[in-house]
């Protein structure tokens, strides 16, 4: 008789979520899951509101990435008002993007995905999160601590607050930086991008001691996409759409983000909440495309940052012959990768004068347009908000695609793939379980953004049998 | 030695910024640490059932499907103080705004209507919760000790709150200059 297995919630991750799995007798998994289950229904709500309230209702969709939020919407605002933010405004708005991106990396890799690396994925789950990494590296967690904060410090110097700032409006931003501030965050650069590089190191020194979990690990081919600079270089604020195919051919480019409904389509699937994004000309499942760090460097050709183009080509060396890297781990370098990015564009930007300017908010003309796509690159991917509105400016039409939506089928096929390499159905041990939350953490799911629209995601490891009977239910 | 007071934490829906502002006690953390431990947290391995006795209990978000009346009843059971934490879990907040339309609307909205959706339907597994008609805050289904309003409550705030707490005193109300509702 199969069993079923439940993992729930699923832990150390930015939401709720649960994985069930099949087990049959023979002890072989013949189906893994990963539900998610929450569902808060913004696009409905936000109905009948006014356009300008968007940056601030918005970002409540995600406490982790508030600032995304804010800035997608703002540039969907932008264009609903018919203006363009001022060239000090627009620093300020990458500027806070940036610090968000740092905090965000630096969160989703030392305080939620490192405890199953350097403590080990069987070590005591007590201890298996950011308590035990304080034990056993005390100096290294503070240093994390340390640059996540910094991350949040540059993003409350504009916005004012570090959760939920509230500074975009149409044609430019309600607040600036000063000179003074500016320089403080500046002197802080060299320390925390050293902690990422530390992370860089400890992160290879894992794969070195376990290059066969790291050649098992989910390694799968997909579409990937993401917004990309003029020259397809790495860009994270603003740019046009990319996808690339699995060998790593461009399939389209430079695509204008308003257009996405030609190429962008969303299935429904009965046993999660999280719709699956596809890249309509392939069709569906197989246009699912997957997005953020690891999308975004499998996507590009280049990174416009001295320190990140040089991580960039050594991560080139551990890609495929046609230059792809399908591996789910290798998530964690391409996040850190992008994490030495933002703190060089950080440096590029507060040691520039433009961003200090006079000139916050453009003017605008008093006119509306009835539709505006706001899209940016969020940590987590592609970010897309499309508002209609009617003479009014009230809101008639929100559709959102949020970033990990996009990796719903990556996340769902890793989970699939680890528990078929990793799981002994005859001996499941707790070890096993967590590598499948391992193969999700990867991805750096941000539950609450894709659940905005029905709902939240606790992870639960059931086993059942073929018949449906519960037969253990993982508590840990 | 007697034993450290136990803080545990659960995430209803809400956005996870009340737990992120936690978070922003920053290298308060380890202080925190010394005082009391940390049981259960979304940044921790704790599954349903392995849920710790706790001595504080932290809410962030409001309650909208059985899941989260699930989780919610769990922790109330096995803390000794239970703390709304943020908007959310005091009175619902945004996720709220969703009780100004029927469920089976905005339900079909996410799944049938939106501009991006092809071939859509309203995801109905048994692994999935019931969707309540109305989102309720938390004080509605179990006793709530103390309240931390804020979207989302600052840090500092927060850190005030819980070090009150663990050192074994009940604060009284939230002081002015931490006190806010944005
Ligand atoms: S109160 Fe605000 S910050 Fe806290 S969970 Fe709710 S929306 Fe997020």
């Amino acid at each position: 008789m199969a069993k079923h297995y439940e993992i729930e919630p699923v832990t150390r991750i930015e939401g709720h979520a649960k994985i069930t799995c099949v087990v049959s007798d023979e002890g072989k998994v013949e189906q893994a899951r990963f539900h998610v289950v929450e569902f808060r229904g913004f696009e409905k709500f936000c109905e009948g509101r006014h356009f300008s309230e968007m940056p601030t209702l918005t970002e409540r969709i995600c406490g982790i990435c508030p600032v995304s939020h804010h800035l997608a919407s703002a540039k969907a605002i932008d264009i609903l008002a018919n203006t363009k933010p001022t060239r000090t405004a627009a620093l300020l708005r990458e500027l806070m993007h940036m610090g968000q991106i740092f905090q965000s990396h630096a969160l989703s890799f030392f305080h939620l995905s490192s405890p199953d690396l350097l403590l080990g994925p069987d070590s005591d789950p007590a201890l298996r999160n950011v308590v035990g990494l304080a034990r056993n590296f005390p100096d290294a967690t503070v240093a994390a601590v340390k640059a996540r904060k910094w991350g949040q410090e540059i993003i409350a110097a504009i916005g004012g607050r570090k959760i939920h700032p509230n500074c975009a409006v149409p044609g430019g931003m309600a607040a600036g930086i000063s000179r003074e501030r500016g320089a403080e965050l500046l002197a802080e650069k060299t320390q925390h991008l050293d902690t990422i590089l530390l992370g860089i190191d400890l992160l290879m020194g894992w794969c070195k001691q376990n290059p066969d979990v790291v050649q098992r690990f989910a390694r799968f081919s997909s579409y990937f996409g993401g917004l990309v600079g003029p020259k397809g270089e790495l860009e994270l604020y603003d740019g046009d759409f990319r996808i690339s195919d699995p060998h790593g051919k461009v399939a389209v480019d430079q695509f204008n983000p308003q257009d996405y409904l030609n190429i962008i389509g969303e299935r429904v699937e009965s046993w999660t909440t999280l719709k699956f994004p596809y890249y309509k000309p392939a069709g569906y499942p197989d246009g699912a495309y997957r997005v953020g760090p690891l999308g975004r460097l499998n996507n590009i050709d280049s990174i416009p940052t001295p320190r990140a183009q040089a991580e960039y080509e050594r991560w080139k060396s551990f890609c495929n012959e046609d230059g792809v890297q399908e591996g789910t781990l290798f998530y964690h370098y391409a996040r850190l990768i992008e994490a030495i990015y933002a703190a060089e564009r950080i440096e590029q930007i507060l040691s520039g004068d433009e961003v200090y300017g006079p000139d916050l908010m453009a003017q605008t003309p008093g006119t509306l347009s009835h539709r505006g796509v706001g899209v940016i690159e969020a940590p987590r991917g592609t970010l897309w908000h499309d508002y209609t509105i009617d003479d009014n400016g009230a809101l008639t039409n929100v559709n959102l695609i949020v970033s990990t939506g996009q990796n719903n089928s990556a996340m769902c096929k890793s989970v699939e793939l680890v528990a078929q390499e990793f799981v002994d159905g005859k001996n499941v041990t707790e070890g096993m379980l967590n590598r499948m939350e391992m193969a999700i953490r990867a991805h750096d799911p941000c539950l609450s953004c894709s659940t905005h629209a029905v709902g939240q995601m606790p992870i639960l490891i059931e086993m059942y049998d073929e018949q449906g009977g519960l037969m253990q239910r993982i508590a840990r | 030695m007697s034993k450290k007071p136990m803080i545990a934490s659960v995430w209803l829906g809400g956005c996870a910024g009340c737990h992120m502002s936690l978070l922003d006690i920053d290298e308060r953390i380890v202080a925190l640490m010394e005082l009391a431990d940390i049981g259960a947290m979304p940044i921790t391995d704790f599954k349903l059932g392995g849920f710790p006795m706790a001595d504080v209990g932290l809410v962030e978000g409001a309650v909208c499907n059985t899941d989260n009346i699930k989780f919610l009843e769990e922790i109330r059971a096995k803390s000794k103080f239970l703390v709304s934490l943020g908007d959310c879990a005091g009175w619902g907040c945004v996720p709220f705004m969703r009780n100004f339309f029927p469920l089976n609307q905005v339900l079909e909205h996410g799944y049938i209507w939106s501009s991006s959706t092809v071939d859509g339907f309203i995801p109905d597994d048994k692994e999935l919760p019931r969707y309540l008609d109305k989102v309720q805050p938390i004080r509605e289904f179990v006793k709530v000790d103390f309240h931390i309003p804020g979207c989302p409550p600052s840090a500092d705030t927060i850190f005030h709150v819980v070090h009150e707490l663990v050192s074994g005193r009940v604060p009284n109300g939230i002081p002015q200059p931490l006190l806010h509702f944005d």
